[in-house]
């Protein structure tokens, strides 16, 4: 086994966990980050394509790397505003939850 | 394969563990910048500086500041969160699903195709002959072989901006987001950022300048330079600026515009959408850069310190 197959399965691992944290929890900034953690895990998968893509004299394939950086840039992008929208939500609702049961118990209530 | 190889996957792994695990939103925050700056040091053992350095800077640094200024805000909102935890059979079965997931994805990692496909040769094309000049092969894939989809990922980070400011209410609209911080800070972080900002600067420029010949380049130069400016903010130096501040918006949009602007010339100079004249390559893509360092230096921030809040200032 070498360094880079080694990377990929701890790229895989983190997808797993993110998968997991993902699912389970319900607070929604807990989700992004969880979220973000499979991102990083797909990134490090990417990782060792480019490092295995080693040729033209290069020791890494310079395309799968430029993607991943522009990867991480969009990650970040999307991740702030889906923070804007967590807080606007919350702000707004008072309660800070994805579920819309949430929601329909909040309306019912509003009704009586 | 060594025992750092081993060391660093295994901590890797613990670090995402205690993210997910950790019982405290805050506490998750600060595993996340930890994590990143450890997988940071994966990318390097990958043979990928410049990936290390846009982890360090965007996947840890500002990603962490972004999330642990969402959940100091959300705690000033003074709601809890209140929801059931679940059920142990739901546990169990998210766990095996992930479980699943990660194996199909190690055993596609342990079956890849061999030899291994490459683009590496076009790469090596690209940083000799449209790129010419270019001692870095990644600046010369980003700036000239993806040329095209460069741009528009700068597009997607103004799209990002403007969705994010489209977030505040109505009335608040043209106004400055709230301050990062809404105590006063403390006089050490004041020192700190005075002490810093300036050389973070400097680094950062320094970064972006090095990025034609060495790992580094416009989104890792860009990166630290918008980290300077929110450590500015969050010592209270500066505070976020008006969104309908013309200076603002101008820079914010410099960056895709002279990068479009630039390829459409090459039409009539190069004779190609994006191709850039044989010889002058290395100081039009300097220039290109230039402005998209001063875009990243501007949305980043912009980013982080979130729609317009409509409250006056303190």
């Amino acid at each position: 086994m070498t360094p880079s197959i080694l990377a990929g399965l701890v790229g895989a691992a983190l997808v797993g966990l993110g998968l997991y944290g993902l699912i389970l929890h319900p607070h929604p900034l807990r989700k992004l980050l969880a979220f973000n953690l499979i991102g990083s895990g797909v990134f490090l998968v990417f990782g060792i394509v480019a490092r295995r893509g080693a040729a033209a004299g290069f020791p890494f394939d310079p395309i799968p790397q430029a993607m991943i950086i522009t990867g991480i840039v969009v990650a970040f992008a999307a991740s702030a505003l889906a923070v804007a929208l967590i807080l606007r939500l919350s702000a707004k609702s008072g309660r800070v939850t994805l579920d819309p049961d949430a929601w329909a118990k909040q309306n019912g209530a509003d009704a009586k | 394969m060594s025992f750092l190889d081993i060391g660093l996957a295994l901590l890797v792994v613990l670090v995402a563990v205690w993210t997910i695990a950790a019982q405290d939103l805050f506490a998750s925050a600060v595993g996340y910048v930890a994590y990143g700056l450890l997988l940071a040091l994966v990318w390097i053992r990958l043979y990928a500086p410049d990936v290390a350095l846009t982890e360090a800077a965007v996947g840890s640094g500002v990603t962490g500041v972004l999330l642990i200024a969402a959940s100091k805000r959300l705690g000033a909102l003074k709601i809890a969160a209140l929801e059931a935890p679940p059920s142990l059979a739901f546990k169990l079965l998210t766990g095996v699903l992930a479980l699943l997931v990660a194996s199909a994805l190690a055993a596609a990692i342990l079956m890849l195709p061999d030899p291994p496909p490459s683009l590496a040769p076009e790469a090596a094309v690209a940083a000799e002959g449209p790129g010419a000049g270019l001692g870095n092969p990644i600046t010369a894939v980003l700036i000239s072989y993806r040329s095209f989809d460069t741009m528009l990922e700068k597009v997607v980070l103004i799209l990002a901006v403007l969705g994010v400011w489209s977030v505040g209410a109505d009335q608040a609209w043209g106004g400055a987001p709230a301050p990062l911080r809404r105590s006063k800070p403390y006089p050490a972080m004041v020192f700190l950022a005075q002490m810093l900002a300036p050389v973070g600067a400097l680094i950062g420029i320094h970064v972006f300048w090095v990025g034609a010949d060495a790992p580094g380049g416009a989104f890792q130069g860009g990166a630290l330079l918008a980290a300077m400016w929110m450590v500015a903010m969050m010592a209270r130096l500066r505070d976020p600026p008006r969104i309908d501040a013309q200076w603002l918006r101008l820079a914010l949009v410099a960056g895709p515009a002279v990068f479009l602007v630039t390829g459409l010339a090459g039409v009539v100079m190069a004779g190609n959408f994006f191709a850039y004249p044989p010889g002058l390559a290395k100081p039009i893509i300097l220039f290109i850069e230039a402005f998209m360092l001063m875009s990243i230096a501007v949305a980043l921030p912009a980013l982080v310190a979130g729609p317009p809040s409509g409250r006056s200032e303190q």
